[in-house]
């Protein structure tokens, strides 16, 4: 392996006073910077440990819940207030990876994990992600596991997280903090679609840290669901998944809320079928309908064709779910 | 011969634990590559990045200069290995194989193009990532499917035929369909490795993972002609194979290469990228099933057509197209096998090997005639039970089948199986239920055993076959315990050492057959001796430690060689087994979820209950895998994996394992061996993947014909 340096400071400004130079790398939990650097796809010259940073609790406040960038995947999962009033959320976390690595994995890294496109994983392949310019592998190639939204012809890479899934149907929000203070970004809007500029998986900046996710009280802890259609019962990245989230009242919908994995670059929020489902009686039909609305602009590039299918039966099936009627 | 053997004999010590278990899950048992040897240097192989072609540059210069690197390996500066240069009177084994580093010339994509050794692990690892190889590229072939057209037989003319050819077409019931089996990889969880040391100049002793300490030892000595004496090959705990460590691969030869040139012993561990190139996998095969029957369900008519891979250098086959043969009685089966030569490493027998591969089409497509017939799978089966060997027309030395029909049926419930596809559901589920069968044949070979007893009452076996997991070890003690009338405790098993007396490779589920019978004669010869030293020869119990006492001996050995007998030309010699699996299915999402399988071998009298468990649970899980979730992705234009990791390359976990209720006809076999036990190893994968396949058509009506039965497949 390249020999690199490797750093642990204690403090938050440590920590920013560093990782803007070019070739350094924060790491949390390593769980996906570590195969990448044994890979070769990426090699760092420094190591910027942010483990010391206090950035571990989870705690309530007046307008939600506050979670830390380096609470643990599984402290996470297992927290009493995110069983009990977001359990979305855990049902995501616990879909996601095995024991192992969510014990490692840390909220901060789990956002910042790359694409497991077996294209970008592989340095002697094309890989616009990976190597601007040298092509894309997938958008011909094996792409069984690729987007069927907002894809370009310079990549049709996934985000592979569960996590971030129930995140952004639960309106999250990110708390990141840079040279000029924090700023808040909502959790939709900080991963972005390939475009041009497929190497950029999100809005973070070289010299910002993510320091925590904030999320709103909402009424959706009794009817929420995490779907996801995997190719084993674990330890596998979803084909499709998808977040659920219902607030009912007398058999009528007030608010949903729709956001899908394993078809974007993003997880996939689904406003339109949303919006179609509020007001609507909780039925199957009324899951169907808005399942097909979800599927506008949706495209298949060959081998993942199959998820214009599967993508709304799983939508359709996640709403049963978080309704009750499965 | 007929033996006699009591059917009601208890197996002894019923439930024995594996003796070695203690070792493995405490980490004390030590796999080839954890040995410390003096003066140690770590090899860490380049693979090529093309599939075809020539090698136009290599340079090495940034991989010597870095630091720690003593040396950097490649066919331009690699010594000769005499075994590559002439071919004249070598065994196919050497002859054939990738000769690697002797040319520049590429033939599939990961084939080592040099190898970096440094002293320590991590700076040959960076070395090699510091090797800049040019290449000039010709086109390759990968796939199987493009190439089918050249298609060849591998003798012959890989044509069998008995009654009238393709009869099934003028059946009035009949099924052709087309049945894939993709590039599945062995990929047990210890990655292959080797140490290197070379004491002189002709002489090596190589710490190694493979199933034949012997045969390694031979191909080495052949390799780098020295005599077979100077080589010894310890191979002392392996770490699952499943068949990937039958022969000896590349890696092996560059790590004696290795330690030669640099005059220190050398360790090669694979990446587990390199496992899916370098290591043999299971070969894609396209099979093509012609069958008809009678309005009553007798078959009248098999054609069975398979093209399996293999690589550009070497003819690797096995026997798809036998289960056709021999599985069903059945007047008129014609059969095809061809290979079709790629750019791939070659592959090599994966557990069940050709046999799994044939019988998913076989028993896919026999099922599909039952739903045609309307006729139960079980009932069809019956109807074409064969009583004796289809093939060759000889009894079968012990055959139980419809007994484990009845057995597995019982405990799958399978009279909960509605013949309508689709109409059976539990929690808003669709519920199926499928049967496959396996067969493989009971081999048994050669093999010698020393039987020592020392005056502390323990005894001690020797043979120099390789464990690779089964449990052999524990089924020879028990053999041991058995006829010397001592506690298994008092026994000791060393092996896995090409020094210790001759035994077969651990391949073809033919070890406790052939080893336990040498085991079980050296323990009679033994027992012989002490009663001559007695002059009793009562059958009670000898208290060995006090004969050897009182005559004033340190020890009684024997060394004692067994051999089938020639039983095996009068008889037909197979394990069966059959598969019963349940599974529970969303129709709208195709996810297959397996709700209970119950596995029932008819294997012979079973020795060590505990492993052969074991067995049949492994080989249902391995089966699980090939059926919904195992397959090597190749991306055709470049000729790599796309999903070489474990990751991507999903084999079954607990999550995807029901209870599996393994059940054994536990009844013995005369004519095989003294102890009437025959191999399971490979029946308890073999049939599963249909079982499967067939349990999702019960299920949802979509038939499934290409492995792996992903939920794309399956959804409505
Ligand atoms: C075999 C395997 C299977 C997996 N399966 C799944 C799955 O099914 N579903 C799923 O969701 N995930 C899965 N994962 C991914 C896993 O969730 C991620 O690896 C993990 O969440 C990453 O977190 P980490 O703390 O280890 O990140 P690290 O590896 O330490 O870092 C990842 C990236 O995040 C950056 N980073 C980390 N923290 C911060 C921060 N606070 N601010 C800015 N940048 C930061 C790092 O610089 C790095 O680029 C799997 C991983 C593996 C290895």
């Amino acid at each position: 392996m390249k020999q690199f340096q490797y750093i642990c400071p204690t403090t938050q400004q440590g920590v920013l006073d560093v990782i803007n130079k070019p070739g350094t790398k924060i790491i949390a939990g390593g769980t996906n910077l570590v195969d990448l650097m044994k890979r070769g796809v990426t090699a760092p010259d420094k190591l910027v440990d942010i483990n010391h940073l206090p950035l571990k609790s989870i705690i309530s406040t007046p307008k939600g819940l506050y979670i830390g960038a380096l609470a643990l995947n599984s402290a996470v999962a297992e927290h009493e207030l995110v069983a009990r009033q977001y359990p979305l959320l855990a049902m995501a976390l616990k879909a996601g990876a095995s024991p192992q690595l969510r014990n490692m994995a840390t909220v901060g890294g789990n956002m910042m994990q790359r694409t497991r496109c077996g294209y970008f994983y592989d340095t002697t392949m094309p890989c616009n992600k990976r190597a601007p310019g040298s092509g894309c592998g997938a958008y011909e190639g094996v792409n069984r596991m690729h987007a069927i939204f907002g894809g370009s012809s310079q990549c049709i890479a996934v985000h592979p997280s569960d996590m971030c899934v129930a995140l952004a149907a639960l309106n999250a929000v990110v708390i990141i903090a840079g040279k000029k203070g924090e700023r808040r970004l909502p959790f939709t809007d900080f991963h972005r679609l390939p475009g041009e500029h497929p190497e950029m998986d999100n809005h973070l900046a070289a010299n910002e840290l993510i320091v925590g996710v904030e999320i709103p009280n909402n009424h959706f802890a009794a009817n929420s669901y995490y779907l996801k259609v995997r190719d084993r019962q674990s330890y596998a990245f979803a084909l499709v998944s998808v977040a659920a989230a219902l607030d009912i009242e007398n058999g009528i919908i007030r608010h949903a809320r729709l956001a899908m994995g394993g078809v974007a670059h993003k997880p996939w929020r689904l406003f339109d079928a949303e919006q179609a489902l509020a007001g609507k009686p909780v039925s199957e039909d009324s899951f169907k309908q808005a399942a097909q609305l979800a599927m506008q602009g949706a495209k298949g590039y060959g081998q993942n064709a199959f998820k214009l299918k599967l993508a709304p039966a799983t939508i359709a099936e996640a709403l049963k779910h978080a309704a009750g009627l499965a | 011969m007929k033996k006699e053997i009591n059917l009601n004999m208890p197996s002894s010590s019923e439930g024995m634990s594996r003796i070695d278990g203690r070792l493995k899950v405490t980490g004390a048992a030590k796999y080839s590559a954890e040995y410390t040897v003096e003066g140690l240097t770590y090899g860490v192989l380049v693979g090529s990045t093309i599939t075809k072609g020539t090698i136009t540059a290599i340079d090495t210069k940034a991989a010597e200069r870095a630091p720690g690197v003593i040396a950097v390996i490649t066919h331009v500066n690699a010594i000769k290995v005499p075994g590559f240069q002439s071919e004249a009177g070598k065994p196919s084994a050497v002859r054939a194989q990738l000769k690697v580093f002797d040319d520049n010339k590429i033939v599939y994509n990961g084939q080592p193009v040099a190898v970096v050794i440094a002293n320590t692990y991590e700076r040959a690892l960076y070395g090699a990532s510091l090797v800049k190889t040019q290449y000039s590229k010709e086109q390759h072939e990968t796939s199987l499917n493009a190439s089918i057209g050249k298609g060849f037989p591998p003798h012959g003319d890989g044509l069998y035929k008995r009654g009238i050819q393709d009869a099934w077409k003028s059946a009035p019931y009949k099924v052709e369909q087309e049945y894939i089996v993709p590039t599945d990889t062995h990929n047990p969880m210890e990655l292959h490795a080797i140490i290197a040391k070379w004491e002189a100049d002709d002489k090596v002793t190589v710490w190694d993972k493979t199933q034949g300490v012997k045969a390694t030892q031979h191909d080495i000595a052949q390799l780098f002609n020295i005599p077979v004496d100077n080589v010894q090959v310890n191979s002392k705990f392996v770490g699952g194979a499943f068949g990937s460590a039958l022969r000896t691969w590349p890696h092996e030869v560059v790590a004696l290469i290795a330690a030669k040139m640099v005059k220190r012993p050398v360790k090669l561990v694979l990446s587990r990228a390199d496992m899916f190139t370098s290591v043999g996998h299971r070969p894609y095969t396209w099979q093509k099933i012609g069958i008809g029957a009678t309005a009553d369900g007798k078959l009248t008519g098999i054609t069975h057509e398979a093209y399996g891979q293999t690589s550009t250098f070497e003819n690797f086959t096995e026997g798809p197209v036998g289960v056709s043969q021999g599985l069903y009685a059945c007047p008129n089966v014609n059969t095809k096998y061809n290979l079709v030569a790629l750019n791939i490493g070659t592959p090599t027998w994966m557990r069940g090997p050709g046999e799994a591969t044939g019988a998913f089409a076989l028993e896919s497509a026999l099922d599909e005639l039952s739903y045609l017939l309307k006729i139960d799978p079980i009932e069809l089966r019956l109807r074409n039970y064969a009583e004796t060997d289809p093939e060759s027309g000889k009894p079968f030395s012990s055959k139980f089948l419809n007994e484990a029909y009845q057995m597995g049926a019982d405990h799958i419930g399978w009279a909960e199986r509605k013949p309508e596809p689709g109409t059976l559901k539990k929690d808003g589920l669709l519920v199926g239920y499928g049967i496959g069968c396996g067969m493989f044949g009971a081999y048994r070979s050669g093999a010698t055993i020393k039987a020592k007893m020392t005056a502390d009452g323990i005894l001690l076996l020797q043979t120099a076959v390789s464990d690779i997991g089964p449990g052999t070890g524990t089924a020879m003690v028990l053999i041991a315990a058995e006829q010397m009338g001592i506690p298994a405790g008092n026994i000791r098993f060393e092996n896995g050492a090409s020094d210790l007396p001759q035994a077969p490779t651990q391949g073809g589920s033919a070890t406790t057959a052939s080893v336990g019978s040498a085991v079980h004669y050296a323990c009679i010869e033994l027992k012989e001796k002490f009663q001559k030293l007695t002059g009793n020869d009562s059958p009670k119990a000898i208290d060995y430690a006090q004969v050897l006492k009182q005559h004033n001996l340190p020890l009684l050995e024997v060394t004692t060689k067994s051999t089938a007998g020639d039983d095996r030309d009068k008889y037909a010699m197979n394990s069966w087994s059959v598969h019963f699996v349940k599974v529970l299915v969303n129709a709208a999402t195709g996810v297959v979820k397996i709700d209970k399988v119950a596995s029932v071998a008819d294997s012979g009298h079973i020795i060590s209950p505990k492993t052969a468990r074991s067995q049949v649970v492994g080989g249902a899980i391995g089966g699980i895998g090939m059926a919904l979730m195992e397959e090597a992705v190749m991306d055709h234009r470049y000729g790599r994996y796309i999903n070489n990791n474990f990751a991507d390359y999903h084999v079954a976990v607990n999550a995807d394992i029901p209870q599996i209720d393994a059940q054994f006809v536990n009844k013995p076999d005369p004519y095989i061996n003294p102890m009437g036990a025959k191999g399971m190893a490979e029946i308890a994968l073999i049939g599963m993947a249909a079982a499967v396949a067939n349990a999702v058509y019960n299920a949802t009506g979509k038939r499934v014909r290409e492995l792996p039965i992903t939920p794309d497949k399956v959804m409505a």
